[in-house]
């Protein structure tokens, strides 16, 4: 009996002494961090709320929040209507559908640095060049604005991830019977009446899933922000995860930077318990 | 019939466009990759008029691109083998062992993963500054601890479908734990070792933040590396895209090799 729990622990250990040293004691050390001093080295005192107050007056933060806010409303319905449109399309009678299926995916695979790259060149001169040719003067400044950086990252992150949306999306369209869909064409049903009561029925549940997975990614996103606009112009489209590595690493205000990433920890986990709760209520209602 | 057929091909004719479209970035990336300053200026969007290897030749040389490509692959490759050797055990312990500590410890893996790399990097780093360990070792550490609760969670539920009778079977005839597991287990674990292997591929591959808080000078990866080089060549859109091009190789390669599993394994990481 006690060699059977020794080999138990030998299998446990490696991953739960890296998860302890990469994950759970920096969490509780980040928390024990924000009501302090700390630079990062040493602590001399202990501060209490003062970060978290001086927080809610940190024009810059509440900017990035909302920021990110905004942009995670706006990718993911643009997402969820795209991912599932081209979920359609390659599960349709298509003779392209499998090539489709494989240049949609394909830039999900790219790391979010490199894409904000390429994107930055297709804004910056690509549109300026088409703006100059036909006249638009929005195209001209792209990524100089405010408004157009913030379409910036919408089109890029969709354009990236709508292929992986794609791919759940499909999952679900393929778990619709035959049967229901034929007996509805021999009902005389229209392609349009179709989708909207047999099909979107039947994938509504995808639409928790994706919703979720969008909002999660979306308020984590660093990778593209750093790379298409680097925050610019003047940190207006600045998303929360860089504010918080600016605040601690360029700023060297460790404390206080480590408070914001509590307070971002409470929400990504607010938003990750609601979806386990719906996920939970829809397995019951099944 | 004739109708259905007609909107058949103009959808078809729909779905090419779109691909186009979709593709249109890699197509502007690699066509003006082989321009001048100058062919780049007056026409941006037509393939060049004569390939101009040389942008390669030095966006090649300044990614130092052989060695940003190894310590990918050496950084990548240790961290996901580490991750499949100690999450599968992990993920065979758990599903084997009915007890009320095996499910609270997969609540505990489960629970991690809700917590954003953000709110955990200043206080990691720190520690791992302090014992000397910001360094590829390090690194590898880390993404052992990040990635093995999603690993853990897809081996557990694979367990499931893994009678114990095996298991048992094994234990009659003398073999241990650990040679039930390497021989008999891990063996019908492969389908879920290879969605386990192109999740934290593509992940770690791909991944910024940690090794540029991490890794010093002398052990970039592709990603950090083309971070230094696109800051040293804004507005030398020639060299930097064909920067951008290189780097895009090997992941293009790797898709193409084996697109089959990475999108099934996609969709079984998202469904889970």
């Amino acid at each position: 009996m006690r060699n059977k729990e020794l080999t138990f622990w030998l299998f446990i250990t490696p991953v739960l002494l890296s998860l302890s040293l990469v994950v759970i004691v920096p969490v509780i050390m980040g928390l024990f961090y924000s009501f302090t001093n700390w630079d990062g080295l040493t602590i001399t005192e202990f501060v209490g709320f003062s970060h978290y107050q001086r927080l809610l007056g940190d024009e810059q933060f509440i900017q990035s929040l909302w920021f990110t806010v905004r942009f995670s409303i706006a990718s993911i319905i643009l997402l969820n209507v795209i991912g599932l449109g081209l979920a359609m399309l390659v599960t349709s009678k298509l003779k392209s559908k499998n090539i489709l299926r494989t240049v949609f995916f394909m830039p999900n695979l790219i790391g979010g640095l490199i894409l904000g790259f390429i994107w930055q060149f297709i804004f910056i001169r690509v549109f300026a060049a088409v703006g100059e040719f036909i006249g638009v003067e929005a195209l001209q400044v792209w990524l100089a604005t405010p408004t157009t950086g913030f379409w910036g990252i919408v089109i890029l992150t969709v354009w990236q991830m709508a292929g992986y949306i794609m791919i759940i999306y499909i999952a679900y369209l393929q778990g619709v019977p035959k049967e229901l869909l034929e007996s509805a064409e021999i009902d005389g049903a229209t392609p349009f009446q179709k989708f909207r009561h047999v099909i979107f029925p039947l994938i509504a549940p995808a639409f928790t899933v994706t919703m979720f997975l969008t909002l999660s990614n979306s308020f984590k996103i660093y990778d593209q922000n750093l790379s298409l606009t680097g925050g610019g112009p003047f940190n207006s489209t600045q998303m929360v995860a860089m504010n918080i590595v600016d605040t601690a690493f360029s700023g060297n205000q460790m404390a206080y930077g480590q408070s914001k990433a509590i307070v971002f920890f409470i929400i990504v986990a607010l938003i990750s318990l609601t979806q386990v709760y719906y996920n939970k209520k829809r397995e019951v209602d099944l | 019939m004739k109708k259905k057929q007609r909107s058949l091909i103009v959808l078809e004719i729909f779905g090419i466009l779109l691909g186009l479209v979709w593709l249109s970035p890699f197509y502007l990336m690699i066509v003006n990759s082989f321009k001048d300053p100058r062919g780049i200026f007056s026409n941006v969007l037509t393939p060049p008029s004569e390939l101009n290897v040389s942008n390669y030749q030095q966006a090649f040389e300044d990614l130092e691109f052989v060695r940003s490509f190894f310590n990918s692959l050496l950084i990548t490759g240790a961290s996901v083998i580490i991750i499949i050797l100690f999450s599968s055990m992990a993920g065979y312990a758990l599903a084997r062992n009915k007890s009320k500590l095996s499910n609270a410890l997969l609540l505990l893996f489960v629970a991690a993963m809700l917590i954003p790399f953000q709110s955990v990097m200043i206080p990691l780093t720190s520690n791992f500054g302090q014992i000397g360990m910001l360094n590829r070792l390090g690194l590898i550490l880390m993404y052992l601890g990040f990635g093995c609760s999603l690993s853990i969670f897809l081996y557990h539920g694979a367990m499931t479908g893994i009678s114990v009778t095996l298991d048992e079977a094994a234990r009659m005839d003398g073999a241990t734990k650990f040679q039930i597991f390497w021989r008999i287990i891990f063996p019908l674990l492969k389908p879920i070792s290879v969605t386990v292997a192109i999740l934290n591929v593509i992940w770690i591959w791909n991944d910024y933040l940690l090794p540029s808080l991490v890794l010093g000078n002398n052990s970039q990866t592709i990603p950090i590396r083309m971070f230094y080089f696109f800051g040293q060549y804004t507005k030398q859109w020639h060299l930097a895209l064909a920067g951008l091009t290189i780097a895009i190789i090997p992941v293009i390669i790797f898709y193409f090799t084996s697109q089959k599993q990475i999108v099934e394994g996609v969709a079984e990481g998202a469904l889970k």
